[in-house]
């Protein structure tokens, strides 16, 4: 882009980043739900777990197609190259929502069938980790351009790296549903969300520290990035602390503690995060476009700039209002219907 | 055989928006019922009003969540198949788009929890604000959606810059010249479609005996309000194809399958267009009457197809010009509906006339045949631009698709919305033959379990059902 006069970019990316995060965060959970409902004991446990997020999944799933539009506003070059590089992934991923969202609804009004959106709900839900998985890794590898476009085929996204990216998240989003259902629920359904929130834990850190060890090998950048002086130094914190987060984990799975389990998988995710945005800044089509370079007409981001601003924080007032009034513990007779 | 990219992409889109459209045609407009129900239980405290909105709200329900589903595909869609398409044009619409994801789905998701789940647990005015605010959701996504869409078809306040569209003016890019038109005729046409819909269920209860007093109600109350809005639908449909004939003149050619420009223009009635020959077979003709239709003087000259280029026509002509008979045709039944319902309701036999509660249920799918229609006629005769005049769809496919890709994600789409959208209708029907009765029972605990299968885990706590 040519020299802009008011440099909109940093704010768009904090708020593309925010909102990115707030998706896997939120849809994280309800999709973690969904991976452990395939395991719940009965069917009265698989009421109650899936009443947890029935009244919040769809606001939950709103920030994804938030957070595709706003990179599509704000970083259009970047919504055309990757989107349609990640053609399958994203078919897979909303297919498997549909599914998943529909259950929902179906499973209860559908008796005779009710087995079928069963499987419907949890198969969607892990798909849907899964595919969405596949796309964070091949955002990852990067991707082949030409001009402004991309140039390689549809099923280049499909490599081990990211089927173990994808697993990974679905690994990390079930560890965010456990801490859902151990804040949500009580009793012997805690203790068993417990119980799956120390396994998803395992699958967890072998995922971070196998996609950790991974990812430096890819591009000989990211290496240089993480290992020569004095960037060593400054970044080793990084793994330091999220160990120690890992650790926090661990113990809060295993005492009673309520809220902990949650917060300490949120930060979890957080330093991941922060990982992969380390790895990449400040390319937004990594190794070919940077944030700039990718970014849309002033006019187009200030015109967004100002509403999102005025809208954002009404939103999320009457957002925390709908999960207030849903607050405590999901019990049998809030079933509505 | 060769499988081409461009014409799998739009027949995807075809497939993916059809079927995403029938459902807000639905919900955009219950949501609006639902809201006018909650207020006038509010306002009278008429134990009826709170049985039909219950009743509808399970409906709601399960079509709101297939709305949601089906729409989460449609952004994706831009981007996975239409990727020089965003490329060109996402600094013009996309913040249209976002604000729709702003102003309304947020708006609607957050309070549809508790318009489901939360009568028990909110004050009474607060649940009806819920509905208020969901049905308020449900237009702002329409604004949006159709601004958009509407920019597509009549672009403006943008320039050119390197092959892209960048914005100049926001308001004439937002209230460009067809958004007006579209949007009137759109929102109508959504609430008739939903009015058909309610006064079908109505009249199957009459018929049955079942539900009698809640059948009344909502026969009577649905037909006022079409007796108002099937009438203005024609003003409007005559206003926006007006306005059609200004700025898209070869779109109107070819709904009215005109080939030769020249006053006096005859009116098709029907007629079989032949692209090759570049003529009508079969054909059925007023003659002048579609000068003084479109132009509203029978000396009128209209433009027709051989002013343009071939590949600059709409086509296959054909569908813009069954698409529109098809519309026009639903929309003289509907009128005719309303004018039976008045007659009957002069003399008073508007719940007894067996024969016109049979028309009523008949009718009722109607809207969705129309609205369908409708969009083909706007979409293809568009074509083969996706952004009028200015960006061709050969232009905006994804480069790296190629036709076996697309394919695969299409047959994908086909199967998924078969299981989903047909298991859909059956649960709607199924809920519609149940009818009232179940919340009629239970007045007030719809929330404190389900009837059929209780789900029992822990000892509820206290009456008002919060923790
Ligand atoms: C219940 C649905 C319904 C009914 C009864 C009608 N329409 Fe319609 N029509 C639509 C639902 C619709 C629609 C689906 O909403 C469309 C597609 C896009 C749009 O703008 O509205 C549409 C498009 C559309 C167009 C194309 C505009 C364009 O894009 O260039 C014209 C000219 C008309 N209508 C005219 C009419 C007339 C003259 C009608 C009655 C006599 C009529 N419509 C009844
Ligand atoms: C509002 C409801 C809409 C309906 C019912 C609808 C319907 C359709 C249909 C039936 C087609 C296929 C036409 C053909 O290929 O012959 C089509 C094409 C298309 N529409 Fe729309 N559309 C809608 C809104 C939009 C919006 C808002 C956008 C963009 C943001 C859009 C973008 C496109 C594109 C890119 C194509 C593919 C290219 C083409 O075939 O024209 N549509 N639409
Ligand atoms: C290309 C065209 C379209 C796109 C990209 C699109 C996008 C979306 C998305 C992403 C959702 C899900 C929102 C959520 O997560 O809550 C949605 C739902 C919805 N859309 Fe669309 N949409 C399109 C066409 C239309 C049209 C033509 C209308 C109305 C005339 C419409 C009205 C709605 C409404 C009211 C909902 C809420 C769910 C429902 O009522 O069924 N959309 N749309």
């Amino acid at each position: 882009m040519s020299q802009p006069v008011l440099d909109f970019v940093p704010i768009w990316t904090l708020i593309l980043g925010v909102g990115v995060f707030l998706y896997v965060l939120l849809d994280g959970f309800d999709l973690g739900v969904g991976i452990l409902y395939g395991f719940a004991p009965d069917r009265d446990s698989r009421n109650l777990v899936m009443n947890s997020i029935a009244p919040i999944w769809d606001g939950n799933e709103t920030w994804l197609v938030l957070g595709g539009i706003a990179l599509m506003a704000a970083f259009p070059l970047a919504f055309a190259i990757i989107i349609p590089a990640v053609y399958f992934p994203v078919l897979i991923m909303l297919l498997a929502l549909i599914f998943r969202g529909v259950a929902f609804e179906f499973r209860y009004r559908d008796a005779e069938h009710r087995t079928f959106w069963d499987r419907a709900f949890n198969y969607g839900s892990i798909l849907g980790a899964f595919a969405q998985g596949v796309v964070l890794g091949a955002f990852i590898q990067g991707f082949e351009t030409e001009g402004r476009h991309f140039a390689g085929g549809s099923f280049d996204c499909f490599t081990p790296f990211s089927f173990l990216t994808g697993a990974a998240l679905v690994f990390g989003y079930s560890l965010l549903g456990a801490g859902w259902l151990i804040l949500k629920t009580e009793g012997t359904l805690q203790d068993w969300a417990r119980t799956l929130g120390r396994l998803s834990l395992g699958g967890v850190l072998i995922g971070i520290a196998a996609v950790s060890l991974w990812t430096p090998f890819l591009k000989a950048e990211i290496w240089e990035r993480w290992f020569s002086w004095p960037h060593i130094a400054i970044l080793a914190p990084v793994p330091v602390i999220t160990a120690l987060i890992a650790y926090w984990e661990w113990r809060s799975l295993n005492n009673r503690s309520e809220a902990a389990p949650f917060i300490a998988a949120v930060c979890l995710f957080a330093m991941s995060y922060l990982g992969i945005a380390i790895s990449l800044w400040p390319m937004i089509v990594p190794y070919k476009f940077t944030l700039w370079e990718a970014a849309s007409s002033e006019a187009t981001q200030a015109f967004l700039l100002v509403g999102t601003l005025f809208l954002l924080p009404i939103i999320l007032m009457y957002t925390g209002w709908s999960y207030w009034v849903f607050r405590g513990k999901v019990r049998g007779d809030l079933g509505y219907h | 055989m060769s499988l081409d990219p461009v014409v799998l992409s739009r027949l995807q889109f075809a497939w993916v928006i059809a079927f995403h459209f029938l459902l807000p045609a639905f919900t955009v407009g219950l949501a609006s019922f639902i809201a006018v129900l909650e207020g006038l239980h509010l306002a009278t405290g008429r134990e009826i009003y709170f049985r039909i909105s219950t009743f509808w709200i399970k409906i709601f329900a399960v079509s709101f969540g297939m709305g949601v589903v089906s729409g989460i595909v449609m952004p994706f869609q831009i981007g996975t198949n239409w990727s020089r398409f965003s490329d060109a044009a996402a600094d013009v619409i996309s913040p249209l788009l976002a604000y729709e994801g702003l102003t309304a789905f947020f708006l609607e998701a957050a309070f549809l929890g508790v318009l489901l789940f939360g009568r028990n647990l909110v004050p009474r005015w607060a649940h009806f604000v819920a509905a208020l605010m969901v049905a308020l959701g449900t237009l702002f996504s329409t604004f949006w959606i159709l601004a958009t869409n509407s920019w597509m078809q009549t672009p403006a306040g943008y320039e050119i810059v390197n092959g892209r569209f960048l914005p100049k003016d926001w308001l004439q890019v937002i209230f460009n010249p067809s958004f007006p038109y579209r949007l009137a005729h759109t929102v109508d046409a959504v609430y008739i479609t939903t009015g058909f819909v309610v006064i079908g269920v109505a009249a199957s209860y009459l018929r049955s005996g079942r539900f009698v007093d809640e059948a009344r109600t909502m026969l009577s109350m649905t037909l006022w309000l079409l007796t108002v809005l099937v009438p203005l639908q024609f003003f409007l449909g005559d206003a926006h194809g007006l306005n059609t004939l200004e700025h898209q003149p070869a779109k109107l050619a070819a709904i009215e399958a005109i080939w030769d420009t020249h006053s006096r223009v005859a009116l098709n009635l029907f007629a079989i267009p032949d692209e090759k020959a570049e003529t009508n077979r079969y054909e059925l003709a007023i003659p002048d009457l579609g000068s003084l239709i479109l132009t509203h003087d029978p000396n009128g000259t209209v433009r027709g197809l051989k002013d343009w280029p071939a590949d600059e026509r709409p086509s296959p002509v054909i569908v813009p010009f069954f698409g529109f008979r098809i519309m026009v045709g639903i929309a003289l039944v509907m009128l005719g509906v309303v004018v039976a319902s008045l007659w009957l309701r002069s003399r008073g036999e508007l719940f007894d006339a067996r024969w016109f509660l049979w028309l009523c249920t008949l009718a009722s799918p109607l809207g969705f045949v129309a609205v369908l229609a409708g969009w083909a006629t706007t979409e293809v005769g568009r074509q083969p631009w996706t952004v009028y005049g200015l960006l061709r769809t050969a232009d905006s496919v994804s480069p790296s698709l190629t036709g076996f890709d697309v394919a695969v994600s299409f047959a994908g789409y086909c199967i998924v919305y078969l299981v989903m959208f047909s298991a859909g209708f059956a649960l709607m029907v199924r809920l519609i033959r149940l009818g009232p009765a179940e919340a009629a029972i239970e007045p007030d605990a719809i929330e404190s379990g389900r009837p059929q299968h209780p789900v029992q885990a822990l000892p509820s706590t206290g009456a008002g059902g919060r923790p």
